[in-house]
């Protein structure tokens, strides 16, 4: 009998399939030696790495978060197995403590006490009105809260300590095998103008991260580091469910908007005539809407067909998840004209040039010229443009749950967490670590995909080049 | 340059009616008048009888496109298509789930709205044509370098954490404007000058990057190289040559989004509590007033086309090269 079942989400699915897909074209370019020196130009870049390795790390946890499974409740031997009903990810899992360590309502960071006062039974004194001690947060403190500060400090450098240990072991590693390498290299006479891999960006990255990860999560398991919410739950948790929300919001779109701009826009630059016009027709009429006008028209009706077929969806984590899918591809549906318009602008250009021609001359088909001829030398475009639409679709999600059109109010993301606690700050004292927290990783986050995206522009564009 | 004009609103047409059948498609094909019906009155115990009273208060109980009961004109005339969606071509949208005439709402509610937009937006664009220009002038110095990474920081923050933190420091903490609200003739002024800052710094990020490239673009053009020859001072090259030069890009490139301003922002007005347009766009959503949001989805549409031609007619207008053909 299997301790868990596994699950399989929608988004799960088309988390994976990127994932596949990002191999896939990342072989494929190591196969292909003007795409792979552009690459090697991003990675030469300082800031790109950094902000890539910080990347990485995102993307780490939202694949932690998309490997779903029902645990098996314990039942009587013999009996059928019965799983829970809640869906669990490996990250539910591994961050157990922090989902399970609830509080009654809000407490500050690194608080032993609850933020509002209760009545209490203290024994010889009656009933008293007093901050209660937190049921999960410094309970090995005992009767010493005071020296939490102590204690804390104490956690926190053990916990840095462990990471510069394990980041100076995988630095010496790192250096001895750079060291062979270039032995190898000087030996076979083949380096030269090799651009060079901005290691130290990602080591210094990786050390930072480390410094300020560990410790947060070694503090984690006995504190609430960033507080609780209204309901008690650990504001951490919140923000590590986020990031797969935001990622899918930012990547699922890309698979929908691709084939649609791709597609598109290269049959209407190379076909001109009167599917060029009709193209150009849909795209300007699309894109004469409004965005945001359009998802909020499309995200109402989207809403009505929820709300009015319930019998659709099992359990409401099903529904939630395809009411994100449903917001990624209303996204993609509003934003490829874009995208759609600059490569049929770049196609009209190349279905000109004389390899092009000569092609058609000697009969290669259509289809075989756009795939071989035509494809290729938009590359450059496309990729540019994906990186550079992630990080505006993660802000577009948060402004978009606030206006009361994205995500499924039942599911964690920046722009949800946002949303409940933009009220709090009209409370005495200040109920600030939601909203902090939800915005600083919102904007690690996209200022690394910015970052990255620049250096992917720079290696990329041929102006510059 | 008369025929030109008429020419493009003559093009515009096709694409309006395009609009119009994508929003009436979403908003009654999509969904049936039944299921809005289902949705308004709530999905449980709802009866057939109260549906059809919905829907024949609305004016949703017609064919959607030919009624065969009706003869003559009326065959097409008494229909969903042709009373929600052909008329919004007249100015009429119908009525809101309050009753209220949406024409006259929009009316009187696109002045709050520009009054919040128009000085966002010359001041964000005067604010960032100068720090672009700064950049600029001292491109390829750590000046610059941080100059640009400080843009790219602020353009990652949240337009939310923009509004959220500013009203927090400035109307809470330092109690300088009131924190939302509006008023009538010159009292606007105090809760006029927050929503108007934050949307100012809010937008610096991007657009100051963006017209940096476009100074630069410029920079490395030949008739600079020639000023720079003549023995120009670098002050007379920039402001002279240079800022005029670059500020035809950004100045058509901006022009589109000058009828928008009547729309106001979604977001702004709604924190604000400013009754604009935006604000009545996000009541809509929230309540789920379909007919509203569709006559937003068809007015910012027109808005944006009517940006278009001006965007053609300002090219034509600063560059000489450009005919009316």
């Amino acid at each position: 009998m299997m301790p868990f079942q596994i699950v399989v989400l929608w988004s799960d699915v088309l988390v994976w399939l990127l994932f596949a897909a990002a191999i896939g074209f990342a072989v494929l370019v190591a196969h292909n030696p003007p795409l792979l020196s552009a690459w090697r130009r991003v990675g030469a870049s300082r800031l790109g790495m950094a902000s890539a390795t910080i990347l990485v790390a995102f993307i780490g946890i939202g694949l932690l978060d998309s490997l779903h499974f029902r645990q098996a409740l314990d039942g009587k031997p013999g009996q059928k197995t019965q799983y829970a009903v809640e869906v669990l990810s490996l990250l539910d899992a591994l961050a157990s403590p922090l989902r399970l360590n609830n509080e009654k309502t809000y407490s500050a960071p690194f608080a032993t006490r609850l933020y509002a006062k209760e009545t209490i039974e203290v024994p010889g004194l009656g009933a008293v009105r007093e901050y209660p001690r937190l049921k999960n947060a410094g309970k090995h403190l005992g009767e010493h809260e005071e020296e939490l500060l102590a204690d804390a400090a104490f956690t926190a450098w053990r916990a840095i300590l462990l990471a510069l240990l394990v980041w100076l072991a995988l630095t010496a590693w790192l250096l001895q095998r750079r060291a062979a390498a270039v032995d190898a290299s000087r030996r076979a006479k083949t380096s030269g103008d090799e651009t060079e891999f901005a290691w130290s960006s990602v080591l210094l990255t990786l050390l930072l991260m480390l410094m300020v990860l560990t410790p947060l999560f070694a503090l984690s398991g006995k504190y609430h580091v960033f507080g609780t919410d209204k309901v008690g739950q650990d504001v951490l948790y919140q923000v590590l469910k986020s990031v797969r929300t935001g990622l899918i919001i930012g990547l699922v779109t890309t698979l929908v908007l691709l084939p649609l701009a791709v597609g598109l826009g290269i049959v209407a630059g190379y076909f001109r005539g009167w599917v060029d016009d009709l193209i150009q027709y849909v795209y300007t009429v699309l894109n004469s809407i409004p965005g945001v006008l359009l998802i909020a028209a499309s995200v109402l009706m989207m809403q009505v067909i929820i709300d009015t077929h319930p019998q659709w969806f099992a359990t409401a984590a099903e529904r939630a998840d395809l009411r994100l899918l449903a917001l990624c591809f209303i996204l993609g549906m509003t934003s490829w004209t874009g995208l759609c318009r600059l490569l049929r602008g770049e196609t009209l250009k190349l279905r000109e040039l004389e390899y092009i021609q000569a092609a058609q001359a000697f009969g290669v088909s259509h289809g075989r010229i756009i795939v071989r001829h035509i494809l290729p030398n938009l590359m450059h475009i496309v990729i540019i443009s994906l990186v550079m639409d992630f990080s505006g679709l993660v802000l577009a999600e948060a402004v978009l749950s606030y206006v009361g059109i994205g995500v499924d109010p039942t599911m964690t993301s920046f722009g949800t967490m946002i949303n409940n606690a933009r009220m709090e700050l009209g409370r005495e004292p200040v109920v600030w670590w939601s909203l902090a927290a939800a915005f600083s990783a919102m904007f690690i986050l996209v200022l690394a995909a910015n970052l990255f995206a620049d250096a992917v522009r720079d290696a990329f564009d041929p102006r510059v080049a | 340059m008369l025929a030109y004009i008429l020419r493009r609103l003559l093009y515009a047409l096709p694409i309006l009616i395009g609009v119009n059948l994508i929003t009436f498609a979403l908003f009654f094909i999509v969904n049936t008048p039944d299921d809005m019906a289902r949705m308004q009155l709530g999905v449980k115990r709802v009866t057939p009888e109260a549906i059809e009273r919905w829907k024949s208060e609305r004016g949703y109980d017609k064919p959607l496109f030919i009624n065969a009961a009706a003869s003559g004109l009326a065959t097409v005339s008494k229909t969903i298509f042709f009373e929600k969606s052909a008329r919004m071509f007249v100015g009429d949208f119908g009525r809101a789930e309050d009753g209220r005439d949406i024409a006259r709402e929009i009316g009187q509610r696109m002045w709050p709205s520009l009054a919040i937009a128009l000085p966002t937006f010359i001041l964000g664009l005067f604010v960032s044509v100068c720090l672009a220009l700064t950049l600029a002038f001292f491109r390829a110095t750590v000046f610059d370098l941080w100059g640009v990474v400080l843009c790219v920081a602020m353009m990652s923050i949240s337009g939310l954490f923009y509004i959220i933190g500013g009203q927090y420091l400035i109307s809470k903490l330092w109690r300088l404007v009131p924190i939302s609200g509006f008023g009538d003739g010159l009292d606007a002024w105090r809760f006029l000058i927050l929503p108007v800052l934050i949307g100012v710094i809010s937008g610096i990020g991007s657009s100051t990057r963006w017209y940096r490239t476009i100074f630069l673009e410029e920079v490395s053009k030949d008739y600079v190289r020639t000023a720079r020859a003549k023995g120009l001072p670098e002050t007379i090259v920039f402001f002279r040559h240079i800022l005029r030069n670059a500020l035809i890009p950004i100045l058509t490139g901006v022009v589109v989004v000058i009828p928008l301003l009547f729309m106001g922002s979604l977001l702004t007005e709604s924190f604000f509590g400013i009754p604009g347009l935006g604000s009545y766009t996000i009541d809509a959503i929230n309540a789920q007033d379909f007919a509203v949001v569709r006559s937003m989805v068809f007015i910012g549409s027109v808005l944006y086309i009517v940006g278009l031609i001006l965007t053609d007619i300002s090219y034509t207008l600063v560059d000489p090269r450009i005919r009316f053909s």
